[in-house]
């Protein structure tokens, strides 16, 4: 940590985010990006990370602010603590980025995904799945005799395991929103 | 009070209101009507280029001259392809230029029109923003947020296309003052807390330097004044990276001479031994640095710079402080001076002691011939005659690139112009046009190298045409001499394509543009050649015959660290591991 006391913050003091640059962990962060909501700025993001050899896990995006033109991109990646560093310092000199947080590092956060699962089956694999999704408080929006959709929201981990479970029993497709997040509390 | 015009019209205007004297640029259909504009109006000058590569050189050249940005008008397709050379130049050396492009009309956008090119798309990796304006009422707000975009922060190219229906729509002009330049508005004050702890350690250092780079020079004059002072203060020793050469006088008693892959034996070691580094306006480029671990590995390291994301990229820095190098040297300067302007004497006299027995290395040194022109004598002499006037010197890529910046000398920032972050061929003699019409009454050289020369001679013509008397100073080696080099010194002496075959006549080929021509090949003619080449009034291509196999000292070669160098004449052999050879 750093030896001054510099205020640590986000957006415009990620360089004084001064933790062990030589520590070669990876670590996941999901990192929420507050962006004009002007035409190509997704593509200037996601050319930032392919350019620079940055990883993406999950990218979600939509606008939040229709007044003010807002969009808020969520995005989860991984690298070393010098590379997400970096990464953030970049995403925050793209200039229709208003805000970079790092919801990983500033406080607790809540991680949500929504996922939809087609399982196609008869007979006991059909009463399985049924019941395993309602132990993952999955819901039914669609149903024929030999097929369910299934909605489900969670973390992502939450979603992994729905799908680990379903593989057996007719999992056919899988569609994923990617993950929202927000920092817990006021 | 709404001014209502055409869009085209609002070009025009909305350049005016920047203060925009000169725009370098080429017609085509899709900017016709802009065109049409600056027919009926003497206040702006248009530069007719000869191709678009070269427009965005010149505008380089202008901008990195004056610190004022430099603006290019080009067309849509072919015309903004040629152009993105010029911007990802721009780009790696923080030039602040705006890149105003046509469009195909906007009902024909993703139709594969004649001309179309996805132009945001191709360039937004290589400008600092772009813009597609699909209305006329956004056009002149647009170009001033443009403006702002380039200049503020860390200064860099933008671009904005303009589709030719949004040129011939009327709509509302908006004045620069009204144009929102919104949330951007980069940090430029250090953090007080920081920049005390580096006044601290300025005190206490004992093998103290400074390493400064090209953010100074964007930072204007008075960043250069300051650090002047600083230098002068404290006594520490002090050296620069290619890009920043002149912020300290290249005559000045603390100047160690340019850091880097052909850097002084003095600045390298300095950088490798110190144990306070202080990085202003610098980025620790690979050519900086050499090998990361082996980097500077006892010093403490602060690193003053505008762009956040430059702060712990490649070498952690102890002390980052973000902010503009202006801004923060002043405030370093009152801190240190409230707290007496101390340093640590003795160690600091040591330290010049040790400097001053690298300095009898005497890296420099060459064999002089009395029969062949040396590339580093023919710039010693170009420096020596050259000297006492108002001389902005451009380069083109090269071994001879890499002399200039060895053997010529700048007092003042702003004075020297070289491709230093793409190393693009082809920049020097755009560049130095670009200087030129930016100072009409100065001696503007372009150092250049056969072959990097060809890449846009083209552009004599507009030299001619504007007459604007650039001398090209000519290294001819017949060689792609670094490639040689680097095949000399790491590809077992296979000289694969690095020739220049088929040379054309260079004095011939001036004439045919209508300038003079100079060929000279023996040392005691050089003098008068060069003499003869400043007093000519109008451009000059000089073509000076220089020794073929001349290499390029000291070099770190890549992969290695600082003081593992290689100095002229001492084997070379073994020099490069075969993992420093995959790298460039
Ligand atoms: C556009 C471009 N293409 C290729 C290169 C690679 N390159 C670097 S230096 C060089 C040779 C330059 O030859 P010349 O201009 O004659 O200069 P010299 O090294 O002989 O002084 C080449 C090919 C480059 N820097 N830029
Ligand atoms: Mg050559």
């Amino acid at each position: 940590m750093s030896a001054l006391n510099i205020k640590k913050g986000a957006t415009s003091h990620s360089a004084y985010e001064l933790r062990d640059p030589h520590a070669e962990v990876i670590e996941t962060h999901t990192l929420a990006v507050l962006v004009d909501n002007e035409s190509g700025v997704l593509a200037r993001v996601i050319g930032l990370f392919s350019g620079r050899g940055y990883n993406i896990e999950s990218l979600t995006v939509a606008e939040v602010d229709h007044k003010g033109h807002l969009s808020r991109i969520t995005i989860v990646t991984r690298g070393t603590p010098q590379v997400i560093e970096q990464i953030k310092a970049q995403l925050a000199r793209l200039v229709p980025v208003h805000e970079v947080h790092d919801l990983t590092v500033e406080g607790p956060a809540v991680q949500r995904e929504l996922a939809l699962f087609k399982v196609v089956g008869t007979g006991d694999h059909r009463v399985e799945a049924l019941r395993l999704a309602d132990i993952f408080r999955a819901n039914v929006v669609d149903s024929t005799l030999e097929s369910f959709v299934f909605e489900i929201t969670g973390t992502a981990e939450k979603i992994d395991a729905f799908a680990d479970l379903m593989r057996p029993l007719g999992l056919r497709e899988i569609a994923r929103t990617g993950i929202a997040a927000l920092a817990r509390g006021a | 009070m709404t001014k209502q015009m055409t869009g085209a019209r609002m070009v025009v205007q909305a350049l005016k209101d920047q203060g925009v004297e000169v725009v370098f640029g080429y017609p085509g259909g899709a900017v016709l009507p802009i065109y049409d504009e600056i027919f009926q109006q003497n206040d702006i000058r248009h530069i007719l280029v000869r191709h678009e590569q070269g427009a965005v050189h010149m505008a380089e050249g202008y901008a990195r001259s004056t610190g004022k940005p430099g603006v290019v008008l080009v067309t849509s397709g072919p015309g903004a392809t040629n152009a993105v050379t010029g911007m990802t130049d721009a780009l790696l050396d923080s030039i602040p230029i705006v890149v105003l492009t046509g469009q195909v009309p906007t009902f024909l956008i993703g139709t594969d029109a004649f001309q179309e090119a996805d132009t945001v798309g191709i360039t937004r990796a290589c400008t600092k923003h772009n813009w597609l304006v699909k209305e006329t009422d956004r056009l002149a707000e647009t170009i001033h947020q443009a403006f702002h975009v380039a200049t503020q922060g860390r200064p860099g190219p933008v671009l904005i296309d303009i589709p030719k229906d949004v040129q011939f729509a009327t709509g509302t002009y908006t004045e620069p003052a009204q144009a929102r330049t919104g949330h951007y508005q980069p940090k430029v004050k250090g953090d007080r807390p920081a920049i005390e702890a580096l006044a601290a350690l300025i005190e206490q250092a004992e093998r103290p330097i400074f390493y400064t780079g090209g953010g100074v020079i964007n930072s204007g004059p008075e960043a250069s004044r300051l650090l002047r002072e600083l230098v002068d203060a404290t006594g520490f020793p002090i050296t620069s990276t290619l890009m920043g050469l002149g912020a300290y006088p290249g005559s000045g008693k603390n100047w160690l001479g340019m850091l880097g892959m052909h850097g002084l034996y003095e600045a390298n070691l300095a950088m490798h031994d110190c144990d306070l580094m202080i990085a202003v306006g610098a980025r620790f480029d690979d050519r900086i640095t050499g090998r990361i671990p082996d980097f500077s590995p006892g010093s403490k390291k602060a690193h003053i710079d505008i762009d956040p994301s430059s702060i712990n990229k490649v070498i952690h820095a102890d002390i980052p402080i973000v902010g503009d190098v202006t801004e923060v040297l002043r405030e370093l300067l009152e801190i240190w001076t409230a707290r007496g302007r101390k340093t640590n004497r003795a160690p600091l006299e040591r330290w010049w002691g040790r400097i001053a027995e690298w300095k009898q290395v005497n890296c420099l040194s060459f064999r002089n011939s009395d029969k062949v022109i040396k590339p580093q004598y023919a710039l010693q002499r170009l420096e020596a005659l050259t000297k006492g006037y108002d001389r902005y010197i451009t380069t083109e890529v090269g071994q001879h690139q890499m002399w200039a910046a060895q053997f010529l000398h700048f007092d003042d920032p702003n004075r020297w112009m070289t491709s230093g972050g793409l190393g693009t061929m082809g920049y020097g003699l755009p560049a130095s046009i670009g200087a030129q019409i930016a100072h009409p009454d100065a001696l503007v050289i372009n150092v250049a190298g056969e072959a990097s020369w060809l890449m846009n001679m083209q552009e004599m013509g507009t030299a001619v045409q504007f007459r604007a008397p650039v001398k090209q100073f000519i290294l001819n080696n017949e060689r792609l001499g670094m490639v040689r080099q680097w095949q000399q010194l790491l590809h077992g002496e296979r000289y694969s394509q690095s020739w220049s075959e088929a040379l054309p006549d260079f004095v011939k080929l001036a004439e045919a543009f209508g300038c003079k021509g100079i060929k000279v090949d023996h040392p005691g003619d050089l003098d008068d050649a060069i003499r003869e080449m400043i007093a000519y009034d109008g451009p000059v291509v000089m073509d000076v015959l220089v020794e073929k196999h001349e290499n390029c000292f000291p070099m770190i070669p890549s992969g290695k660290p600082h003081n593992e160098m290689l100095l002229g004449e001492v084997s070379t052999e073994g020099a490069i591991t075969g993992a420093g050879a995959a790298l460039v």
